[in-house]
């Protein structure tokens, strides 16, 4: 997709240009690919005993097995957080002031303090003052934390974007606050986000990534764990950073696939832009 | 609290080394990330072929993935850089994707009549990007590139996995050393809590500069 923003359609010269840019871009970009294999050829990392093994079944079941540890502590984060972001977002929008007041505090704080951190506080500090959680929760626990308030975000704009008719229609029947946005709104804010509450599953298997750091065997660990025995290292660490990457592309698809499927009615209703776009950078 | 003021220089050199990362990774994922938008905006198709790649790779990645593939992996295939510069390249290699969206979304708020209006009056690429596209542009790139600057003062964390001694691993170390755990990670909380806020109100403020 070109953006026609910048210029227009291009004439006989303008083609030319593109034409010459077109084979130098080609040109540079071999180039890179090229100093890239040879520099790993150089290294004696190209060899076929440097790769095979990756294709051996031991080596995709230990893999495997800490791509399982990655899914579980996603899901668990992601079976945690969701819920309770969204009692999160119904206490910033609470008429209570002091709710609100509580609310908008945790979201500040853990909006910016960084998850390794927490995990530290968790891993080392907390088992001093005799709260020594198993090690998944180490992971777990920190992640919910930080996840919640995003969520909570996620859905306060989900909420102010259902139309305001809505609550309107809804008091006009008679129903009281809590009914209102239980039977009304909230059915209809969480389906305006459900993309974004995907988008938010890429986060949220990033952060298990530092499952790493808690020792506890998800993909990046084991993975840690496999250079110790094989010394491959850098065919390790890229095989594992291919295995994100597409677990990640999947779900990113599935939001974009799930926001089109909300039809152009809603879309970008929620904050302007696709789901997609809005991806959290850590 | 006896445990933080003695550590006090020790601490606040970490926050100096965080604060040194992100104000370089951030330049560097500024600059790298506009060559890309560049790139993805421009006629020429292998450019916009390899700068969706980098961008679809890059932030479905996670970052302490690139980190230990550059920090452990690297060397393998003969290149190696001090922990500092490979947290610090790393950030902005990373950082870079997401400023890249940024700016690519800036500029498609533009509503393409504008652009063509400017054409039809006869300004020049250079004028019509100076004085059509770029203020709202820039306007509305303002919020997200907040975002991401906050991104990386969190990301920078993710140093201290791989052994930077910047803020989180310092007060790792502390921690350690000392049984005044909770307080050391409250003041560092604090002191990442207090970027992020001036961070964002930073962005604020420029917001309504650049709005004006």
């Amino acid at each position: 997709m070109t953006t026609r923003v910048l210029f227009d359609e291009p004439g006989p010269r303008g083609r030319a240009r593109i034409r010459l840019w077109t084979v130098v871009a080609l040109v540079v970009l071999a180039g890179l690919l090229a100093l890239a294999l040879w520099q790993f050829g150089r290294n004696g990392q190209l060899g076929r005993s440097r790769w095979a093994p990756f294709l051996s079944p031991d080596y995709i079941a230990f893999l495997g097995a800490g791509l399982r540890g990655t899914l579980v502590a996603t899901a668990l984060g992601a079976v945690f957080s969701f819920p309770l972001g969204v009692v999160l977002a119904l206490g910033r929008l609470s008429s209570t002031r002091p709710v609100r007041w509580a609310a908008t505090a945790y979201v500040e704080l853990f909006r910016g303090v960084p998850l390794l951190l927490l995990i530290y506080a968790f891993l080392l500090a907390l088992p001093r003052f005799g709260i020594n959680l198993p090690i998944l929760a180490k992971l777990v626990v920190p992640i919910v934390l930080v996840n919640t308030a995003v969520i909570a975000e996620i859905v306060r704009a989900g909420v102010k974007a259902v139309d305001h008719g809505q609550a309107e229609a809804a008091a006009a029947l008679g129903l009281r606050d809590g009914a209102t946005m239980r039977l009304v709104v909230l059915p209809q804010a969480v389906r305006l986000v459900v993309p974004a509450l995907v988008t938010q599953l890429v986060a949220l298997l990033k952060d298990s990534t530092l499952g790493y750091v808690v020792s506890y065997p998800e993909l990046m660990k084991q993975g840690n764990n496999l250079t110790v025995y094989t010394h491959l290292l850098v065919q390790t660490y890229l095989i594992v950073a291919v295995i994100y990457v597409v677990a990640n592309l999947l779900l990113s698809r599935l939001a974009t696939y799930l926001e089109g499927r909300l039809g152009a009615r809603v879309r970008g209703r929620v904050t302007g832009t696709p789901a997609e776009a809005q991806q959290a950078m850590v | 609290m006896g445990v933080v003021l003695d550590n006090l220089g020790f601490l606040l050199g970490g926050l100096l080394t965080t604060l040194e990362l992100t104000v370089l990774a951030f330049a560097g994922a500024l600059v790298l990330g506009t060559v890309l938008a560049v790139c993805r905006v421009s006629p020429v198709r292998p450019l916009r072929i390899a700068g969706a790649v980098y961008v679809e790779v890059l932030r479905n990645m996670p970052l302490l993935s690139l980190l230990v593939l550059f920090v452990f992996g690297l060397p393998d295939i003969g290149l190696t850089f001090s922990l500092f510069a490979s947290a610090a390249i790393c950030l902005a290699v990373f950082g870079a994707a997401f400023v890249c969206e940024a700016v690519r979304g800036g500029i498609n708020t533009v509503p393409v009549g504008q652009a063509e209006a400017a054409r039809a009056l006869g300004f020049t690429f250079g004028q019509s990007l100076r004085h059509v596209i770029l203020p709202p542009a820039l306007a509305a790139m303002v919020q997200p590139l907040v975002n991401i600057f906050i991104g990386v003062v969190l990301g920078s964390s993710l140093a201290a996995a791989v052994g930077v001694s910047e803020l989180t691993n310092r007060t790792q170390v502390l921690n350690l050393q000392s049984a005044e755990a909770v307080v050391l990670f409250l003041v560092s909380g604090a002191m990442y809590l207090a970027i992020a806020l001036l961070g964002g109100a930073a962005g604020g403020w420029l917001e309504r500069r650049v709005a004006r």
